[in-house]
């Protein structure tokens, strides 16, 4: 049985609650027809989930990272003062 | 998706070993000895201000937040209960103390997100569909990298926290509504106006039309 047809506002509303496992069965399966018959949603959908996976993966890799190498010494000694103070 | 949890007969002798020097860090820790401090510091405080960079800025804030984690964690040292490890208690401890600061900073007026959102037509349908991107592998290099952690910094703070919190760091929703004091359908709808935003701002530099056109240097070796 088909569900209610989706336009591709409600398609892109319903994406983040698509990707949870959220979606109510019968607007789970409007949600796949869209899919069916929409290219541009599609696209949409595709470059949401990498939007997400880039945003996890940006700071993920060794040497462009923000993750500093080395600790900045004058941080450490801030925060083992900081100790003997408390 | 639920992290697995490793068997303990698979973790194999590196994951026991830094079991074993994580506990012999906590009873130095326990029993107030300077050089277990140091070591504290010195193991984890790169990582804790990465995380304070990305909610504060490369400036002071991000610094004094580390400080002040520190500090907070140096006083409830007691109360770990060691279930955890350790890093994760003090991502939690050093996350807590950069949102205080966020806090306490003057709000600046937030630039509205609708321009980055997508556009539609009176019946329902995307008034300006762009086309497909370029292949995930084109993108996985390192200035494409730098280019979302720059769109990224550009999303009106509210949003801007939300994705870090939900996405990059990996609190649940319950946990960033908690910490925002903001209800858990706040917490979904800025995550999902905060990636679509994101996606606005990539778009022009990702779309597989643009490849080769040297906006990111697609296209280089």
């Amino acid at each position: 049985m088909s569900g209610e047809r989706l336009t591709c506002r409600e398609f892109i509303d319903f994406i983040m609650s698509w990707l949870d496992g959220e979606l109510e069965p019968a607007v789970r399966r409007s949600f796949a027809e869209h899919l069916e018959m929409c290219p541009d949603c599609v696209d949409y959908l595709d470059s949401y989930e990498r939007t997400v996976a880039l945003g996890k993966a940006a700071w993920d890799a060794p040497g462009d990272a923000e993750v500093p190498d080395e600790v900045p010494e004058e941080l450490v000694q801030a925060v083992l003062a900081a100790r003997r103070r408390a | 998706m639920a992290k697995q949890r490793v068997p303990e007969a698979a973790r194999g002798a590196a994951g026991d070993s830094r079991l074993e020097g994580e506990a012999a860090l906590l009873a130095g820790l326990r029993a107030g000895r300077d050089e277990a401090y140091e070591e504290l510091v010195r193991t984890h405080a790169g990582r804790m201000l990465a995380v304070a960079r990305r909610l504060l800025g490369d400036g002071e804030d991000a610094r004094d937040a580390v400080q002040e984690a520190f500090v907070s964690a140096f006083r409830s040292i007691d109360r770990f209960a060691g279930g955890a490890r350790l890093s994760t208690w003090l991502h939690r401890i050093v996350v807590n103390a950069a949102l205080m600061k966020l806090r306490t900073r003057r709000r600046k007026p937030e630039e509205p997100l609708d321009d980055l959102l997508p556009a539609f037509l009176a019946d329902g349908h995307r008034s300006e569909p762009r086309g497909p991107w370029q292949p995930a592998s084109a993108l996985e290099r390192s200035e494409v990298r730098a280019l979302v952690r720059r769109s990224i910094e550009r999303l009106p703070e509210s949003y801007r926290t939300v994705l870090l919190l939900r996405d990059i760091e990996e609190l649940d929703t319950a946990e960033v509504a908690e910490r925002l004091g903001v209800g858990p359908g706040v917490v979904k709808t800025r995550l999902h106006r905060a990636r679509q935003a994101l996606r606005g701002l990539l778009d022009p530099e990702l779309l597989a039309t643009a490849a080769g056109a040297g906006r990111t240097g697609a296209g280089a070796p």
